[in-house]
C-alpha cells in the first residue's frame, strides 16, 4: 500500500486538472458573438489614425443602443485587416484600401472583406510654428523625402539640415505618404524614403520631436495636429494655388493629400453591425467626424 | 513516518520538475524561433541580407544596420554604465557609512524596477531636446540618447549585483592588506574588487544582456532609421536596432510571409548574441575561480 500511495496521488491530480480543463472549456464556449443575456458584441479593431474616431462612434452608439457592447482597439491597418482574414474581428478599420494578397488570403479563408467609406483624412504637413517656410510643392515634398533636397534653405527657409519624421513602416499613413507624395501618385515609380528618415511608432513622437526641433518636419493625419505646431500649404504646381488642409478644401478635392477611411466587415452585414455601419453613415454620425477634425462623407 | 516519505516525494519531483522545465523552455524557444526564422535564408538571397537597406515592404531586408545599431547602443551603455556601476558599487559597499548604505541600497533597487516606457518618456522630452542643442546636432533622436538612457536602465543590475559580490569578500582579506601598512584605496583596488572579480564580472554581463534586450525605451528614443553605423559619428546619428524592429514591425506582418520569417531570422540573431555574451562571461569566470584555486593550493 505504502508504494501504492504516491501513484494514487499522481491519478487524482491528474483526474483533478482534467476536470478543470473540462470546465474552463465549457465557459470559453460560452463567449462568443451572441452571450446568452441578449447583448451582443462587435469588435472592430484596425488603424490608429481612426481609432480616436471609432471610439467616439462606439461610445455615442452605446448610449443610445445600450444592450450592443461595441470594443475598439488599434494597432495599425494591416493589424485590423489581418484579424479580419483570422476571423478574430467583426469590423476592420483600415485608413489604406486592402490589397489585393490580402483579399486573396481573406478568400481562402472562406471570408469575402465588404468595404465602406466611413470618412475621408487630410494628411496635414507639419514644421515647428517658428519655421518660415508657408508652402511647399508636392515634388519639393518628395526631393525632401526622397533626400535630394537636404536643408530648409533649399526650399525659402533658413540655413538648416532638415529632419525628415515619419510614422513607423506598418502605418497606413505610411504607405499613404509613399504612394502618394514620395512617387506622387505614379505607379512605375520606384522612389524610396531617404535612409535617414525617423520613423517614428507613433503620431505622439512625430508631434513631440517637432514641437521642439526647428529642423523637423513631419506628416499626420489632420485630426492629430495640434494648435502648437505649424501647418503647411500643398500644391502641385510652384505657381500655386497652395492649399491649407480644411474640411471644406478636402471635399472640394482642392487639398491635394487626402484620403478615404474604410471599414471592412467579413461578407456582407447583417443584424446588428449592419445597423451600426448604417449609423455610422448617418448625419448623426458624421457630425462626430466633423468635430474629431475628419471630413465627413457627404450623403 | 509515511507522511514524511509522501511529502519528500512529491518535493523532490517538484524540484526536478522546475529543473528541467527550465532547459526545455529554452529549447522550445529555440527550436521555435529555428522553425520561423529558418525559412527566410532560402527565401531572401544573401547578398541581400548583408545589404544595407531594411524596407520589408518593398522587400528590402539588409540586416547589417539593424545589427550595427544594437551593437552601438548597447556598446555605448556599457561604456556609460559600467564605470559609473562599479565605482557606485564600490561606494556603497566600501567607503559609505552603514545609515547610507541602508538607504542607498534599497534605493537601487527601486530604480531597478522603474518602466522602460517611462525612460522612453523622459528620454524624448528630456534627454534628447538637451542631447540636440548640446551638441548642435540636427536632431536629439540618436544612438546617444538611446545609450544614456540604457545606461541608465542597466545601472541598478550592475550596482546591485556587483555589490552584493563586493560584500561576499571576506572581511579577512580587508584586515590582513590594511595590517600591511596598504591604505584604504589600495585594499579596495589591489585585495576587495581582485577577490570579486568574478561576480563583479557578471554583474556587467548581466547589465549589458539587459540593455541589448531593452525594446521599448531605445524604440522611443534612437529615432528607428536603419543607417549602417560607420565610424565614431554614428553615435550622434539616429539608428534602429533589432529589438525595437521586432518589436515595430511583428504586428504587422501576415503569418508566414518572407518578411514575417525575416524578424524571426532578427530573432536568432539576437538570440545567438546574447549566447554569445553569456558564454564568454561563463568562461571567464570560470578561468578566474581555477587561477584563484591554484593560488589556495
Amino acid at each position: 500500500m505504502r508504494q501504492l500511495s504516491p501513484r494514487r496521488l499522481w491519478t487524482t491530480s491528474l483526474f483533478l486538472i482534467l476536470s478543470l480543463l473540462l470546465v474552463s472549456c465549457s465557459f470559453c464556449e460560452d463567449n462568443t458573438n451572441l452571450s446568452p443575456s441578449g447583448f451582443s458584441n462587435i469588435d472592430n479593431k484596425g488603424s490608429d489614425t481612426i481609432v480616436n474616431l471609432a471610439l467616439a462612434w462606439a461610445e455615442a452608439y452605446q448610449s443610445y443602443r445600450p444592450e450592443v457592447r461595441i470594443s475598439v482597439t488599434g494597432g495599425g491597418s494591416g493589424v485590423g485587416i489581418a484579424s479580419l482574414i483570422n476571423g478574430t474581428v467583426d469590423i476592420a478599420n483600415a485608413s489604406r484600401q486592402i490589397k489585393i494578397e490580402e483579399r486573396e488570403k481573406a478568400e481562402a479563408n472562406g471570408i469575402t472583406p465588404v468595404e465602406f467609406i466611413v470618412a475621408r483624412d487630410a494628411i496635414a504637413i507639419i514644421v515647428h510654428p517658428e519655421n518660415p517656410v508657408n508652402q511647399l510643392t508636392i515634388h519639393q515634398l518628395s526631393a525632401i523625402y526622397s533626400g535630394q533636397i537636404n536643408n530648409w534653405s533649399e526650399v525659402g527657409g533658413e540655413d538648416r539640415p532638415i529632419v525628415r519624421l515619419s510614422r513607423e513602416t506598418n502605418s497606413g499613413t505610411h504607405v499613404y505618404f509613399l504612394e502618394n507624395v514620395l512617387r506622387k501618385g505614379e505607379v512605375d515609380n520606384k522612389t524610396l524614403f531617404s535612409m535617414d528618415t525617423l520613423l517614428l511608432h507613433s503620431s505622439e513622437g512625430i508631434s513631440a520631436e517637432i514641437r521642439q526641433n526647428p529642423n523637423a518636419i513631419g506628416y499626420d493625419g489632420l485630426g492629430y495636429v495640434t494648435e502648437d505646431l505649424k501647418t503647411i500649404a500643398v500644391g502641385w504646381e510652384t505657381t500655386g494655388p497652395f492649399i491649407l488642409p480644411s474640411a471644406k478644401s478636402v471635399n472640394d478635392q482642392l487639398y491635394p493629400i487626402a484620403r478615404d477611411l474604410y471599414m471592412y466587415t467579413a461578407g456582407e452585414p447583417t443584424g446588428e453591425i449592419l445597423e451600426y455601419i448604417q449609423w455610422i453613415l448617418s448625419p448623426d454620425a458624421q457630425d462626430i467626424v466633423t468635430e474629431l477634425g475628419f471630413v465627413p462623407v457627404r450623403q | 513516518m509515511e507522511e514524511i516519505h509522501w511529502s519528500e516525494f512529491v518535493i523532490t519531483r517538484l524540484i526536478k520538475a522546475a529543473g528541467y522545465s527550465a532547459i526545455l523552455i529554452v529549447s522550445l524557444i529555440f527550436i521555435f524561433l529555428l522553425r520561423e526564422g529558418s525559412p527566410a535564408l532560402i527565401e531572401i538571397p544573401l547578398p541581400t541580407i548583408f545589404s544595407e537597406r531594411w524596407y520589408p515592404i518593398e522587400d528590402y531586408f539588409g540586416m547589417l544596420p539593424l545589427i550595427g545599431g544594437s551593437i552601438v547602443v548597447t556598446l555605448g551603455a556599457a561604456l556609460i554604465a559600467m564605470p559609473l556601476g562599479i565605482s557606485t558599487a564600490i561606494f556603497i559597499s566600501e567607503i559609505a557609512p552603514r545609515w547610507a548604505r541602508e538607504i542607498l541600497k534599497p534605493m537601487v533597487e527601486v530604480l531597478a524596477g522603474l518602466p522602460s516606457v517611462l525612460l522612453g518618456f523622459l528620454g524624448i522630452l528630456v534627454v534628447a531636446p538637451i542631447v540636440r542643442e548640446t551638441l548642435n546636432l540636427p536632431t536629439g533622436l540618436t544612438a546617444l540618447t538611446g545609450a544614456l538612457l540604457l545606461g541608465a536602465i542597466s545601472l541598478p543590475t550592475i550596482v546591485s549585483v556587483a555589490e552584493d559580490a563586493l560584500d561576499a569578500v571576506p572581511k579577512t582579506y580587508r584586515d590582513a592588506s590594511l595590517a600591511l601598512g596598504a591604505t584604504h584605496w589600495q585594499t579596495i583596488w589591489r585585495v576587495t574588487l581582485p577577490a570579486a572579480r568574478s561576480g563583479v564580472l557578471t554583474a556587467v554581463m548581466l547589465g549589458i544582456g539587459r540593455a541589448i534586450g531593452e525594446t521599448m525605451t531605445v524604440m522611443m528614443v534612437t529615432g528607428n532609421a536603419p543607417i549602417l553605423p560607420q565610424g565614431l559619428s554614428a553615435l550622434v546619428k539616429p539608428i534602429r536596432t533589432m529589438t525595437a524592429t521586432i518589436a515595430a514591425e511583428m504586428g504587422e506582418v501576415a503569418n508566414g510571409s518572407v518578411h514575417y520569417h525575416a524578424l524571426f531570422l532578427i530573432g536568432i540573431t539576437l538570440f545567438v548574441i546574447s549566447l554569445i555574451v553569456n558564454l564568454a562571461a561563463a568562461s571567464v569566470v570560470f578561468r578566474q575561480r581555477k587561477r584563484a584555486e591554484r593560488i589556495l593550493s
